[in-house]
Formats: C-alpha cells, structure tokens, sequence
C-alpha cells in the first residue's frame, strides 16, 4: 500500500525526524491558511499523488508571495498530472502540501527497503540526492552506499556513521545523521514498510538534517497489525474495477486489450495473458479469481471485467487444484445471463471435478439458447479467444 | 530416488483442526501421504479424523516421529509455526500459507541461517511439494501426477499444474514437483533444488518456471550454466505485465528493467535453458528436449 507524502511526513514527525512545518489541503482557501498559519516568507506547494517526478510535471511549486499560494494552489487542485511513473493518463490532483520551504545547501539520497537476495532490510545512501537514484546508479554507482540491516538486530549508530563518513557528510553531522537514520528505520520497520525513500534528505543552511519528501509503502500483508494506517488508504488513486476487486478479494490490474480474462492463480493468470499476447491478441486485463472462488466471486469477477468498454471476449482460465470446475461452471452460466449479447464468452476448464463442469456448462448453455465457446486446452481456448476479438462483432445468443 | 519427500516422509499438519488443515488432509492421506499427527496449541491430547493432535511440535515429533511438517496456520501466526517446525530440527516444513508479512519471514530466515536447525523450508504461498506415487504434502490435485522423470520447479500454483498436465499428456511423468512460492522471501529457491536435482537419479530433466520480479531466475540460471548437466526447460510469466503493478503475487512486481520477463527469457537463454515463449509449449519442449 502506498502512503502519500503527507501521510509518511505524519508518521516521520511521530518517531521524532525533521520534517519541514506544513499542512494539506483540498482548496485552494485552505492552502492559504495553511501558509498563513506557518509565517515566513517562502512555500513549497506540492502535489499528493502516488506517483514519483511531480518535480518536473509542474506537481511542485515554490512561492515567495503570500497571495500566490492562492493561485498556484488553484491551478494544480484539479489538474491532471503527467509524470514519469503515472503513464499518458495521469493523475488528478486532489490534495496538496503547503509547506514552509527549507534553506537548501545539500541533496543526499536516504533510502531503506527489502532486500530480496540477502534476506535482510537494507539502507541505501548517495551523496546525490534530489535525483533518481536508478539515474545515479548509470552515471556514478561509486556514489551510492548500501548496508545491511538485520531486522533481529536493528539500526546501530556505529552503521549510520559508516555511512555518513562514506557519502562525505562533515564530522559535525554525522551523529545528527546516524541518529535520524535510526528514527527512520524504526519507523520503517515499525510499521512494516517494504520501501521508505527520502529524496532528498538535505543539510540545511543552519546545518540541520531535514526530510524533504518522504515516499513509503507499506507490506499490504501486514496491515491487519496496522490498522490506522490502513486507514489511510486512498482509493482515488486507484482503478474503480481495481477498488471493486480488492472489496471482493480478487486481484484486478486493468490493461489496454480487448480480451477480459478471469483466472484461478496468478502465475496462470499472468501466461494466460502471455499466451493471449502470442497468439496476436491482447489481454483487457489480470484477475486472479483466487483459490476460494464460487459461484458469488465468479459473477463479481465478470462484472468487474464488463465495465471495460473494450471488452469484446471473456476468457475463463481454470486449472482447478483447491477450485472445483463445477462450481466455475455454474457462476459462469449465472454470470452469463448479465453478459451483453455481443460479447463471446469462451472457457477452458481442466483438473478437479472438471468432467462435471464441462457438462454442467454444455448444458446449461443449450438450456438457456446461448452459445459458450469451451476449448481443451489452454492454447486451444485462448486461439479461439483471440479469433473471436478479431471478428465482427455478431450477436452470441438467439436468446429466447 | 526423488527429492525432498519418499513414501518414508513422515508429515505432521500445523493447523489440523482448521478448515483448510484438515480438508488437506483428508486429500493428502487419500493419496497415501503418511500423515502421523498434528500439532494445534491448546488442542492437545484430541484428535481430527484418527490423527492424534499434540500442543507443541517438541511432543509431536518425540510421541510418532515425525520428520516433515505442513503450515495451514493464519497469516498472522504462520511465521511462528515455521519457527516451531525448524526448532524442533525437523528435516522439512512446507508452508501453504499465503499472506505472510514480509517482516516476520525475514525473522524466520534470520532463525534458519544462524541457528544449526536443518529443516529446509518450501514456501509460504506455495501449493506444496510432491512426489507422484509417494508422497503429497500440498493442495495441488493428485490425480494430474505421475512417476516419472521430469523434475518441475515453480513460483505458482495452478500454472505449476498446467505444466504437469502438459507433462503427462506427452507420456512423461514427475520425479518431484516443487511450488516454491510467489511471496518475496521464500524458503529454498531454485539453485537449492536444482542442486537436488542434479544428483538425483530418477530426474532427467527439470522445468523452470518463473515470473516477473526479483533476480531469482536470472541467478538459476548463471547455476545452471555453471553447475547443472540435465537440460532445463522454462517459461516466465507476465511478459504482458505492465511495470509496477503487483500481479496478484506479493513477489510478481516490475521495479527495474532487469527483472522483466523478457530479460530473464533472455538471460535464461543465453546460459543454454530451453526458454519457451508460450505457456502451451512447455510439454512439447519437454518431449523434444528428451528426444522422444
């Protein structure tokens, strides 16, 4: 689950880490009462999306004039955001910080995170902060720090001075480093986050450390130990079919094709999409139907997959192991009733209790006077799935 | 010969008294699997369909035996039922669970690597582990298996069947099929088992199959170039994946470009792996690779 900057920010403050003073806001008046409220002369007002490189779309603004904050607030509420990370359809702004800009005199990148090869937490540090750490990584991989961190043992000092040292910090900062470093990791840790990264984390003119943006996920598995953040998901940031999904424990990820596909089990969810793509079609979307799908999931999932206009074919993918192919075939005979007549629905089920299915299914169809294209085989079905999206669209059922 | 579980494998269930622990069961004992007890605190001293059921792992394996554990435990207390498996030097735990938070399999990893416990993990989030004819400790469906002589590793579940289906039908049956698990921190990994199954007998030819995200596969296959004599067949995954969205599995997210689908094709292939590009392929590759 991502956080939003101010979320994160919210959370640094607790465990006692400098982050610049400031607020959210929704409307413009707001934002004005927020800058008032902090004093000074000078505002950073910064977009709130789930989405990396605001900087360079417009998402960040500073102002040096109090009655500017009011119009630069009003331009970027609302707007759509185009970043790096967002793709060409962007992200409305909703929310927007105001914060009291920070006197800049060094970047440093600060970063922790999962390390999947060691099997252990990880801090990342550059001396070149303020940019893309994967940038940095091409052009000076010298530059970029990283230990261990065992999730046992935590964050010792003696490590956040080792890499003070390393990234050129002066002897005068580095325990003021060290001991921010171990406040973020405790917060990191603490709430289960897969991913904290302070880009940049900067020195300032009156030789403070200060968090400028914070960016953190948190471990969706673990949430059930953390329920005030989980509170704080945003579902304007998501897909509507993608809030649907999650409310009825599929996972849907919403892609370009004309093909919707309804699987049990991700990796096969993932090939069936692969097996589409090399046929020469293209896939409308990932669901995995899980293991405990029924009737009821099976009927959601095909709703969920209909609101894509794009839909032309629903593709039913089942290798039943813990999923019955029986079950799947009465939700699908239910669903189908709800199906529009120009699309074509074609199932491929194979494994346990898969006789009854494909019989099941045979005959409700014919009982309802509708067609349902079944294939043996998983190249067998997704061919005819992806002939099927290719045609012209024709009426599938003589419905009676 | 086969790897990791033999119709001497002697399984106790984490969790028997639970709806998923003892439907498996049942399955698992129809299929012959030596199931000898259970372990389910605070129900000590009952029993679940004729398996006797013990508080703690420490009694369950001093009053039968037993030297291989199954976890059908909740999310929220699965790593600690991993940990009781591996306390009590048990030779093998498998765990089906799904939804571990990272943070407490790392604790568990931490556990494994510097204690002197032995147990070998497979999993969380897998379908388990079996060895057709001898052995089922997992959910996958029996009947799909068959002895034989291909060796099949995989990061999931039912994709893991469609390849021993595909297996089959060409006239080739399993040595041992392994689901390893979809979750970013896992128990053995592909090189572990392939080590296996390079100095198993029975096992002529191993499948690979993999999916978007982490450097997994790419570093099987640098082991395979270096270390592995049986040909390997493999297919990834989510080449249709958009980057960074999670696909269903918590490990199956595209953060960098060198942990796509098409750089672990490539890198797979360049280390001579029969890389296919279709999942439908995988058997045909198989029977072509045995030269049948």
């Amino acid at each position: 689950m991502y956080l939003h900057e101010f979320q994160a920010k919210g959370l640094l403050r607790s465990y006692g880490v400098p982050v610049p003073d400031g607020g959210v806001a929704s409307t413009a008046s707001d934002a004005l009462r927020v800058a008032k409220s902090l004093k000074g002369e000078k505002w950073v007002i910064k977009a709130q999306v789930h989405a990396g490189g605001r900087g360079k779309a417009g998402g960040v603004k500073v102002v040096s004039v109090y009655g500017d904050v009011y119009d630069e607030a009003t331009q970027m509420l609302g707007m759509k955001l185009v970043t790096k990370q967002t793709g060409e359809e962007g992200k409305i702004v909703h929310r927007i910080l105001v914060e009291k800009a920070t006197d800049i005199r060094q970047e440093i990148y600060l970063s922790f995170l999962v390390d999947r090869d060691s099997e252990q937490h990880m801090i990342i540090a550059s001396s070149e902060g303020g940019v893309e750490i994967e940038e940095v990584a091409k052009s000076n991989p010298a530059a970029i720090v990283k230990e261990h961190i065992s999730p046992v043992l935590g964050l010792s000092q003696f490590t956040g001075r080792k890499i003070a040292k390393k990234i050129g910090l002066p002897s005068n900062l580095l325990n003021k480093f060290a001991d921010i470093a171990e406040r973020l990791y405790q917060c990191f840790v603490n709430h289960d986050a897969m991913m904290l990264e302070i880009n940049p984390l900067v020195v300032t003119g009156e030789n403070e450390i200060v968090c400028l943006d914070a960016k953190m996920t948190v471990d969706d598995n673990a949430l059930f130990r953390h329920p005030k953040i989980e509170e704080m998901k945003d579902y304007g940031e998501l897909e509507p079919q993608e809030v649907r999904a999650s409310i009825f424990d599929l996972s849907y990820v919403s892609m370009e094709g004309n093909i919707g596909c309804m699987v049990n089990g991700a990796g096969l969810a993932m090939a069936t999409m692969d097996i589409i793509k090399s046929f020469g079609g293209q896939p409308a979307n990932f669901l995995d139907v899980g293991g405990g799908a029924d009737v009821n999931k099976v009927r959601e999932a095909f709703k969920i997959i209909l609101t894509d206009p794009k839909v032309k074919v629903i593709f039913v993918n089942i290798f039943g192991g813990i999923v019955r192919c029986d079950l799947i075939a009465e939700g699908v005979l239910k669903a189908s009733d709800e199906v529009p007549g120009d699309r074509h629905i074609v199932v491929r089920l194979d494994g346990t209790h898969v006789a009854e299915g494909r019989k099941i299914l045979e005959e409700g169809a014919s009982a309802k006077g509708i067609n349902i294209v079944t294939g043996d085989t998983m190249a067998d079905a997704a061919q005819k799935a992806v002939e099927l999206a290719k045609s012209e669209p024709h009426k599938r059922s003589a419905k009676k | 010969m086969s790897i990791l579980v033999n119709n001497r494998t002697k399984v106790v269930v984490q969790g028997l008294s639970g709806s998923q622990g003892r439907f498996h069961a049942a399955r698992m004992k129809e299929y012959g699997t030596n199931i000898v007890a259970g372990v389910v605190p605070g129900k000590g001293g009952t029993e679940v369909d004729g398996t006797p059921v013990f508080d703690t792992m420490m009694e369950a394996v001093r009053k039968t035996g037993c030297n291989a554990s199954i976890v059908y435990v909740p999310p929220a207390f699965a790593a600690d039922s991993v940990m009781e498996a591996v306390d009590a030097n048990l030779d093998l735990c498998v765990c089906i669970t799904e939804g571990i938070p990272v943070k407490d399999m790392l604790k568990v990893k931490r556990m494994m690597k510097t204690g002197t416990s032995r147990t070998m993990l497979v999993g969380p989030n897998c379908p388990g582990v079996i060895t057709p004819g001898e052995c089922k400790m997992g959910i996958m469906p029996g009947e799909i298996h068959a002895p034989g002589t291909v060796g099949i590793i995989s990061k999931s579940g039912t994709l893991t069947y469609e390849a021993v289906k595909q297996v089959s039908s060409f006239g080739f049956g399993q040595s041992t099929c392994i689901g390893i698990g979809g979750d970013p921190i896992i128990g053995l990994k592909y090189i572990d088992l392939l080590e296996m199954f390079e100095y198993d007998a029975q096992t002529e030819c191993v499948v690979l199959i993999g999916e978007i995200g982490g450097q997994a596969e790419v570093k099987a296959g640098e082991w395979i170039k270096q270390n592995f004599s049986k040909p390997v067949v493999s297919f990834i995954a989510g080449q249709t994946a958009p980057k960074g969205k999670r696909m269903g599995h918590a490990g199956a997210i595209i953060s960098g470009g060198d942990d796509t689908a098409a750089a672990k094709m490539e890198a797979l292939e360049k280390c001579g792996v029969h890389v296919v590009h279709s999942p439908a392929d995988i058997g045909k590759k198989v029977a072509e690779v045995l030269g049948k």
